[in-house]
């Protein structure tokens, strides 16, 4: 009940022009249909007290013609109506396709069963950025999303920015958008892609350009290595256990990319695809079996010994 | 009479749903990663006790040996063995096994690794996930029944699939 009235996930909260050309619609389609739906609802009201006074059918020509008569405006307004619906859609359709492609910036956003990964380009390899299940926007700016798929189709839905577009393997779809309202918003996969579809969704952070910039430096720098005895036992379970044949910390020798790079999972809000708040007890269960919050996710149990998963845990902590 | 023979088919039927069997949420204990099975040495103290006959409950799942095939590419085995055809590795769609075609022989093979090049993967794969990737293996050379096995793999194919030619990026469009 509270997501229905909710703002952080809502095409009529819009963020952005895109989201507010397809807003603008989305009211006319409202309003003219419910001016309609009341009108026909009072017709046939008014129908059935006709009727029901009336002991025979009037079949005088007077009356069939009338009849004739109100059908054809009847048709005729409807058929006006619906044109002008189409146009009133396509005048939006060109509104929120852009004519050129001025942007400040690209990220590849790649679809994975049932998760996201987010890569800023950049011309130096070293200055990409990778992260999964968040995408940071910077205010004002235009950006192009450059929307993949690793495995089967998926759909990029982030309500208050912008209309669905899918995640075709092996084909680049392109997601031209600009968000001017500062705010977090959820994004929701919209293309049924398997068991864990509903549960496959990430967070939008809409900030002002320092803050996006400072986020993106530290983004950049790999992993610290860890201080304590404890966090270092941690990064030692991470290094020699399953853990590598799937995620990648960038500064160690993980460097597998068949899951989410955790290089920097402590300055995320969410895990497992935005369904989790990213606390401690989360990450312990997360890790210890993922199964049971997210059945049949592509992550498999992991049976630690208590302490090797505190410490585990410990140095993931460390990794803002 | 009749009644026999459907009571029969329907036993053969419930037979048969073994194909379609998915384990989908594995147990912890399952995802232990344990050691090699297959004794190194004929030489044994005593009496030698009686190797065990190991029974591969994937091979009789089209969903498991699938998601042996996901894993062979997310694994990278591919990256050696270039999707069954052989590179660094040998060919795995053949009918030449160094160390034999058993499902406990390739199961020590990824988990012990093989002394020319091929690595150890003991302790990095979940077992329930070293026997899909066991029965993908064998499904690449015919050893499981055809009716169970995935068909070959995109890579493996000679034309390149229609649907992975076209771009749409904008770069392309500008392009004469
Ligand atoms: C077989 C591959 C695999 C292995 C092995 C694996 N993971 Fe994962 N992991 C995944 C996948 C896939 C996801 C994304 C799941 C989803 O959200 O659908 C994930 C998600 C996560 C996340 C949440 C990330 C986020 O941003 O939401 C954490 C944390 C994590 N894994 C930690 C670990 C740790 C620690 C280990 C080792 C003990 C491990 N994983 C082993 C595949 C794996
Ligand atoms: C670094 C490259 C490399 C990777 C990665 C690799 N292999 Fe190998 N593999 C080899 C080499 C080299 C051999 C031959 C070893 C020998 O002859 O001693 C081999 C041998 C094998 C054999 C034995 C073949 C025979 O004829 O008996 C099997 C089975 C096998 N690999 C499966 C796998 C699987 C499954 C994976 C992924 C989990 C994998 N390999 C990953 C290089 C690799
Ligand atoms: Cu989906």
């Amino acid at each position: 009940m509270r997501l229905l009235f909710a703002t952080f996930q809502s095409p009529l909260h819009p963020a952005g022009p895109y989201a507010r050309a397809i807003e603008r619609l989305w009211w006319v389609f409202f309003a003219i249909t419910a001016v309609i739906y009341v009108l026909m609802l009072i017709g046939f009201a008014l129908a059935v007290r006709k009727g029901a006074r009336r002991k025979q059918a009037d079949l005088s020509d007077e009356a069939t013609r009338s009849g004739a008569r109100f059908i054809t405006i009847a048709l005729s307004a409807t058929t006006v109506i619906l044109i002008g619906l189409l146009f009133t859609s396509i005048a939006t359709g060109r509104d929120i396709s852009p004519v050129d492609d001025k942007v400040t910036r690209e990220i590849k956003i790649t679809g994975h069963q049932w998760w996201w990964e987010v890569q800023y380009a950049e011309a130096r390899p070293d200055m990409i950025v990778e992260t999964a299940n968040e995408l940071h926007l910077p205010v004002g700016e235009r950006v192009k999303l450059i929307l993949d798929s690793d495995d089967v189709i998926h759909s990029l839905w982030i309500p208050n920015l912008h209309g669905k577009r899918d995640l075709i393997p092996g084909y680049d779809g392109v997601l031209t958008l600009t968000a001017d309202k500062t705010g977090t918003y959820r994004a929701q996969c919209a293309e049924f892609c398997g068991l864990q579809h509903a549960k496959m969704a990430f967070l939008v952070i809409v900030e002002p350009k320092a803050d996006f910039e400072r986020w993106l430096t530290a983004q950049r720098l790999p992993a610290p290595f860890p201080k304590t005895a404890d966090q270092q036992h941690g990064q030692q379970v991470f290094l020699t256990s399953t853990c590598v044949m799937c995620h990648a910390i960038k500064g160690t020798s993980a460097g597998a990319r068949t899951g989410p790079d955790l290089t920097h999972l402590a300055s995320r809000r969410t895990l497992g695809a935005g369904i989790l708040p990213n606390t401690l007890g989360n990450l312990h269960g997360w890790i210890a079996n993922a199964q049971t919050i997210k059945p049949g996710v592509l992550m498999p149990p992991n049976p630690l010994e208590p302490n090797d998963l505190h410490a585990l845990v410990a140095y993931l902590e460390t990794l803002q | 009479m009749r009644n026999a023979l459907l009571l029969a088919s329907c036993l053969l039927a419930a037979a048969a749903c073994r194909r379609e069997q998915r384990e989908i949420v594995h147990s912890p204990a399952a995802s232990h990663a344990s050691g090699g099975i297959v004794r190194l040495s004929e030489l044994q103290p005593g009496q030698p006790t009686p190797e065990v006959e190991v029974r591969n409950a994937s091979e009789e799942k089209a969903y498991d040996i699938n998601e042996g095939k996901r894993l062979f590419a997310a694994y990278n085995c591919s990256g050696c063995h270039s999707h069954g055809g052989g590179g660094i590795g040998p060919a795995l769609m053949d009918n030449y096994w160094v160390y034999g075609s058993h499902p406990e022989n390739i199961h020590d093979t990824i988990v012990e690794g093989r002394p020319n090049g091929m690595p150890s993967f003991g302790g990095k794969i979940p077992d329930y996930q070293i026997w899909e990737i066991v029965a993908y293996v064998r499904s690449l050379s015919g050893l499981v029944n055809p009716t169970v096995a995935p068909s070959r793999d995109d890579h493996m194919q000679v034309k390149v699939a229609e649907q992975s030619k076209k771009e749409e990026s904008t770069e392309e469009k500008k392009k004469p």
